[in-house]
């Protein structure tokens, strides 16, 4: 029996974990992960676990330490945001190219610099072409089922890729809500038993794990890192359906919040998604034909599936949480890849991008209204006054 | 060279799963210079062979004698030059170019292709 917890999104990632009971966690703390590592190192003190939980010195040695263990046949996650992510770098890309199913929850916050702890997507955003199947949680229960689906995801054995699992921090990540824990017998039958083809501790058949790769071979590994990629788009879909089946839930590629019939929608990830929906909802009741579609798995990017969602509108706002500098006036990357998806299959829609929230600022259902009324002007006259703005900042 | 493998036939993720494979790779074509040996003053102490980073020492396992290099192989980094003991004082000179059978020398390093 599944049962309801107030949770914070950290601590609901941290139950995920304490249900999965994962081989190793390499993790180092920082704000607004903390409370993941903490609530985890608790399940390890109290047994609650088996997990061999390797606190480290640094996220470049969590990372490396997530890779050493998953090569040696481990199934591994850890946790981390921002600066942390940052650290890890070149470890990430290794753990993506290794093809190690290290499964990460980014409690997504701002760059540096300037120094700032709050949310913002400048730290997943870099990390777009690192590799990583990338899933963002609009809140604490999305948070939760995304890190369990994440753990069949990464180690299908068509993709046997590194998952990111996106929330905001703070937002999500701080704030209890009630979240449906399931019976930690469903969730450890659904992730099932983590077994590795391969694996550096098996005597029996030794195997190296980096071995130089020049122009005669370096190519040929990243083309099978392209294709695992591409399976990942039939087995994310598979797994998720397994998924809602089993605990009831409707997830998909993205979500479509009263997108059907809409002539203008935003298309926002995490938790400024579940802001939107209010705003649809109290522009609808006024009549207006508004909707929402809200991105769940951003890598791989599902271009055809969103250009089919967005086609039959007349205006579409993409509300990027961070900037993809030198791209065109401030743009966001979330509208970077959405008009390349839209352009790709003959989608010709106005669209414009709002940039809003970075370092933590607050959004308010006023100013998501603002741009639905925009969006609607657009629809009327088919012209894009401002291609890109950056929302409430002052002059 | 053998023919390059497509991405198909390759083992994901760059592994290498045939343990001891490293000697098809001839690692010669990097030497810049050449260790050379002495067979007369080499006393068979099987330094060189404990410290070559290549496995390129060949021995005659069976008389315990040290009979010369896989060139194949030998990258040329001279370390035994540098480990073996008679040779101890004649390292320092490796930019001499001294004739292969100076009898300082049981192993020394010359530029290959100056070899005589
Ligand atoms: S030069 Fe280096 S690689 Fe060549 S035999 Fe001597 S130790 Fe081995
Ligand atoms: S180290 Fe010198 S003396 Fe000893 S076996 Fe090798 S070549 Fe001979």
């Amino acid at each position: 029996m599944s049962k309801y917890e107030a949770l914070t999104g950290d601590q609901a990632v941290a139950t995920a974990m304490r249900q999965i009971n994962p081989d190793v966690v390499a993790a180092y703390p920082i704000t607004p992960q903390t409370e993941t590592v903490e609530f985890f190192a608790e399940y390890v003190a109290n047994g609650e676990v088996t997990t061999d939980f390797i606190c480290v010195e640094s996220e470049h040695s969590a990372m490396s330490a997530c890779v050493g263990a998953s090569a040696a046949g481990a199934r591994v996650m850890t946790a981390t945001s921002s600066q942390g992510l940052a650290l890890m770098w070149e470890i990430v890309y290794i753990a993506a190219s290794y093809r190690c199913p290290i499964v990460m929850s980014l409690v997504n916050r701002a760059l540096s610099g300037p120094i700032n702890i709050h949310c913002d997507h400048s730290d997943v955003m870099g990390a777009r072409d690192s590799g990583w199947i990338i899933l963002f949680s609009e809140n604490n229960q999305e948070a939760y089922d995304n890190v369990i689906q994440a753990v069949r995801i990464a180690e299908h054995p068509d993709v046997l890729l590194p998952v990111m699992v996106c929330q905001d921090g703070f937002i999500t990540s701080h704030s209890m809500e009630r979240v449906e824990v399931y019976d930690d017998a469903d969730v450890k039958a659904f992730v099932g038993i983590y077994r590795p083809e391969r694996s550096l501790l098996d005597v029996d058949s030794p195997m190296t794990y980096g071995a130089l790769h020049f122009y005669d071979y370096y190519y040929e590994s990243k083309r099978q890192q392209a294709e695992a990629m591409e399976h990942a788009r039939r087995v994310i879909p598979e797994v998720t359906e397994e998924f809602n089946r089993k605990f009831n839930r409707n997830y998909g590629l993205f979500e479509a919040y009263r997108l059907d019939d809409a002539d203008v929608a935003v298309v926002v990830a995490n938790s400024t998604a579940g802001t939107a929906k209010i705003v649809v909802d109290s522009l609808r009741a006024q009549g207006l034909k508004v909707g929402l579609l809200k991105p769940r798995v951003f890598r791989p990017f599902p271009a055809k599936e969103l250009a089919e969602a967005l086609r039959h509108l007349k205006a579409i706002a993409v509300m990027d949480r961070s900037i993809a500098f030198g791209y065109l006036n401030g743009a966001g990357p979330l509208f970077i890849e959405l008009t390349a998806a839209l352009a790709l299959h003959g989608v010709h829609v106005p669209i414009a991008d709002y940039v809003f929230g970075l370092g933590g600022r607050d959004i308010k259902p006023s100013e998501i209204e603002s741009v639905y009324r925009d969006m609607l002007r657009v629809a009327e006259t088919g012209r894009v006054e401002r291609l890109v703005t950056p929302l409430s900042v002052r002059e | 060279m053998a023919k390059l493998k497509g991405w198909r036939e390759i083992p994901i993720g760059g592994a290498i799963v045939e343990a001891g494979n490293a000697v098809e790779y001839k690692t010669g074509g990097w030497r810049a210079f050449r260790p050379v040996f002495g067979q007369a003053q080499c006393i068979h102490c099987f330094q060189c062979w404990l410290f070559c980073p290549d496995s390129s020492i060949l021995v005659d396992a069976e008389n315990e004698k040290m009979v010369g290099f896989d060139l194949e192989h030998c990258k040329g980094c001279g370390i035994c030059a540098s480990v073996c003991p008679v040779n101890a004082k004649v390292i320092r000179q490796a930019g001499e170019q001294l004739s292969r059978d100076d009898p300082r020398l049981c192993i020394r390093m010359i530029e290959e292709g100056k070899a005589k």
